[in-house]
């Protein structure tokens, strides 16, 4: 029957038609409900992992045992993946291997816009790219028949637009696909330099033939017309509806690049165009080939999404007809407010950098909902770079502090108090961990805040090590982070409640002046997980409220102005009760 | 049927999803080719949000683009007027007049733009403005505001039957909030047959 799902569902259903046996993954958006999903199905074993490499490693060891594996990661996940991803293209699979990367062109929620294409030609491994969700299905099923096939892991690359869109899927029955047989197999698995060096050869033979592979794997249509336009993945959704006379060679490979049907394409048109998001991949790759009238980012940007305006607007230059307002009208589309994303009412981190930004600390961050700790009222995040950074590049704005107030002989004249690095429960599992391990050993002074939420919240409530569940909802050992900190060498390691703010305070200041590591496990669950219940909202007192507007530096959705009272939103209030601190005048109320 | 494109637009938490799941089973139960594209992670924490639903004969690109929206079905007076441009000319507004501040008002670095429905209105767009937020606590519950507004929305889309949206609906809310949401739904649907009269 026909299903309307997300391409990540359909990538689940996809996988578990394919027989799939094992999937370890790292929650990342826009590839989380992939694996979310995968765990709905029975007769696949199913993880979350601590991290992408983790995850990769799990996946090629079900594999090299024998089995259907597959691992989902979002595309900076794949750069934490990419030492075993490198090798494991060396070693090739034993079952299927597949590994969904998820693009995020335009950054919904990510810090770079890198291009998971450009890793696959450097590990030499083949890479699928589905445009909608039927062909996340299709190609998931395909991607592991080339697995074993050309004993090679495949990479089905799908972007944010792909991953959370609906279409229609027909779906059907799982196919029964037993285990491969095991067989020790040294001089293929186990990669020292010897056996590797016989791999490398092996892996250029596969490439050349997964090229003949991509030359099957195109659509052609319009045939004949003059322009010709090469595409894949979204932007073929876009082309459809932009050029709707054109020919179009849509790739469903796009690593290795099908060189003998990109040259009869090109053969067969008087102009070329390449439309693709982010970088020139395809074109180059046309360009290498000795097609010199191929033309792409001369028009289209690498920055950011293409959509079907953007592409009439640069290949046409023209404009989109919109309702518009007038002159007259008293109010323009640019007086609408920016609505930046902001903590939840409720928010455990609230508390934390309603702290950290009142005490001129540089604050080192980290991926998650708390990175939003940059933004107004707090603007406390000094640093943001990638899963784990925050804890080892405290150490190094500490140890760089150090030493060249040692070479100067004189203090440090940026009037900060010291340094912190915040981190969330399941980032800090990812890679903070080894930061501080780095701390202890090169005997470093920081202070890390583990904001311990109970959860992994951005992605979307995914279970982690430290909450004592599996992705299926089972109990399970929870990691102690405590004792972990304990155990890598930390002496000085305290929980603390991130709403009893005058104490997080004296806390954080200690902890900083204790001159040693020091570990502040910031504990409060994520206020929009079920078990949290604050009780009734709160509400101001408009007798007792001398319109201070001490409330509103929290930085709380749910407080805002009305004239010059000030008021609480009790749609949006979980009465958590946090500003009833800020009140010196006890005017903040339980309703 | 010409191809209907419909964008949901909201602050993150509203329940926009749930919405355009809605619409979306409701499209594919008609037996329509139809596409919803969603937004996930950092935006849905109370950031603006909007999601793409396109139903028709064939829909290529899950997105709704500038100028491309028959209808903005907006959970927020602000954010009708700052997806405006992605609505066609001779499109339709129906939205919530609940105003929730974004940060930069509540932190002082941006001002609300006063009676911004009422503006547009004036200035000739075509619209159906209620307080969803009353109509919903009236049905029980504040976080079926959702539903509410796809009631309104059924009462424009009469060639979506009440049995299909009856069904769309059984398909994406649980068996417990089935009777609240209904009632909801209902109070939407009622509201809206009234207000396009005076369209």
């Amino acid at each position: 029957m026909k299903k309307l799902l997300l391409g990540n569902e359909a990538i689940a259903q996809g996988a578990f038609e394919a027989g799939v046996h094992v999937v370890s993954s790292y929650p990342g958006t826009p590839s989380t409900e992939i694996t979310e999903n995968v765990a709905k199905y029975d007769g696949v074993y199913c993880e979350w992992a601590p991290n992408e490499k983790v995850a990769l490693e799990v996946a090629i060891g079900a594999s090299i045992a024998g089995a259907r594996a597959m691992c989902c990661m979002k595309h900076v996940g794949l750069n934490v993946a990419a030492d075993p991803l490198y090798t494991a293209a060396y070693t090739g699979v034993n079952g299927g291997l597949v590994i969904v990367v998820a693009d995020d062109p335009g950054m919904h929620s990510s810090q770079n816009e890198q291009d998971t294409r450009f890793h696959a030609l450097a590990a030499h491994v083949p890479v699928l790219e589905p445009s909608d969700s039927r062909e996340c299905k299709e190609l998931t099923e395909k991607a592991f028949e080339i697995s074993e096939e050309f004993d090679t892991p495949v990479i089905l690359r799908i972007t944010t637009r792909v991953a959370h869109a609906r279409s229609l899927v027909e779906t059907g029955a799982r196919k029964m696909i037993d285990k491969k047989p095991y067989k020790k197999d040294i001089m293929k698995y186990v990669m020292m330099p010897g056996m590797a060096k016989k791999r490398h050869v092996f892996v250029d033979q596969r490439m050349a033939k997964l090229e003949e592979c991509a030359n099957k794997m195109i659509h052609l249509e319009n045939a004949g017309a003059k322009l010709g336009i090469i595409t894949s993945g979204i932007s073929y959704q876009y082309v459809k509806e932009v050029f709707k006379d054109a020919a179009i060679l849509k790739l469903d490979m796009v690593h290795p690049l099908p060189a003998q049907a990109i040259r009869e394409f090109a053969s067969s048109v008087e102009s070329l165009l390449v439309v693709e998001e982010l970088e020139p991949f395809i074109e180059n790759f046309v360009r290498q080939l000795g097609i010199a009238y191929v033309e792409g980012k001369k028009y289209f940007t690498n920055q950011g999404e293409l959509s079907v305006s953007a592409i009439r607007k640069a290949y046409f230059g023209v404009d989109p007809d919109c309702a518009t307002l007038s002159g007259d009208a008293g109010v323009s589309v640019t007086d609408a407010p920016a609505r930046p994303p902001v903590m939840c009412p409720g928010c455990p981190h609230r508390g934390v950098f309603h702290v950290l930004s009142s005490m001129k600390l540089r604050v080192s961050g980290d991926i998650g909902c708390y990175t939003l700790g940059a933004m107004a009222p707090y603007q406390s995040i000094d640093a943001c770079v990638c899963m784990g950074a925050s804890v080892s590049m405290a150490h190094g704005m500490e140890k760089a502090d150090k030493q060249c107030e040692a070479q100067s002989g004189k203090p440090n004249e940026d009037g900060l108090t010291g340094t912190v690095a915040v981190i969330g429960d399941s980032t800090f599992m990812h890679s903070g961990i080894t930061g501080l391990i780095d701390i202890v050993y090169n005997k470093g002074a920081s202070t890390v805040i583990i904001l311990d939420n109970s959860i992994t919240g951005m992605t979307g409530h995914q279970q982690n090590p430290t909450t004592g569940k599996t992705i299926r909802n089972e109990d399970t050992h929870p990691v102690n982070l405590v004792k972990l900190a304990e155990a890598v060498g930390v002496r000085r390691v305290r929980v603390e409640d991130p709403f009893d703010m005058k104490k997080f305070k004296a806390a954080v200041k200690e902890e900083i002046e204790s001159g040693e590591p020091s570990v502040i496990i910031a504990q409060r669950p994520c206020a929009l997980l079920k078990s949290v219940n604050y009780g009734a909202p709160v509400v101001i007192n408009p007798d007792k409220c001398r319109k201070c507007g001490a409330c509103m530096r929290l930085g709380c959705p749910a407080i805002f102005k009305d004239g010059d009272a000030y008021k609480i939103d009790h749609s949006l209030c979980v009465g958590c009760g946090l500003c009833q601190q800020m009140c010196a005048f006890g005017a903040i109320e339980k309703a | 049927m010409e191809n209907l494109n419909i964008l949901i637009v909201g602050v993150g938490g509203q329940g926009t999803l749930l919405a355009s799941k809605f619409l979306g089973a409701a499209a594919s139960l008609m037996g329509k080719d139809v596409k919803v594209s969603e937004v996930h992670g950092m935006s849905q924490r109370g950031g603006s949000v909007v999601t793409c639903v396109k139903m028709g004969d064939q829909v290529a690109s899950p997105i709704i683009d500038l100028g491309e929206a028959d209808i903005i079905l907006s959970f927020e007076a602000v954010e009708a007027l700052r997806w405006l441009p992605y609505m066609k000319p001779t499109g339709t507004i129906i939205t919530n007049t609940q105003e929730i501040n974004p940060m930069p008002v509540i932190s002082g670095q941006a001002v609300y733009p006063e009676d911004v429905l009422g503006k547009m209105k004036k200035d000739g767009i075509s619209m159906v403005a209620f307080d969803a937020l009353s109509v919903a606590e009236s049905c029980g519950t504040v976080k079926c505001v959702n539903i509410v507004l796809l009631g309104v929305l059924a009462a424009l889309l009469p060639e979506i039957g009440e049995e299909i949206w009856k069904q769309a609906l059984e398909s994406v809310v649980p068996a417990k909030l089935l009777a609240v949401n209904e009632k909801a739904f209902q109070e939407g649907l009622a509201l809206g047959k009234k207000k396009g009269e005076t369209l």
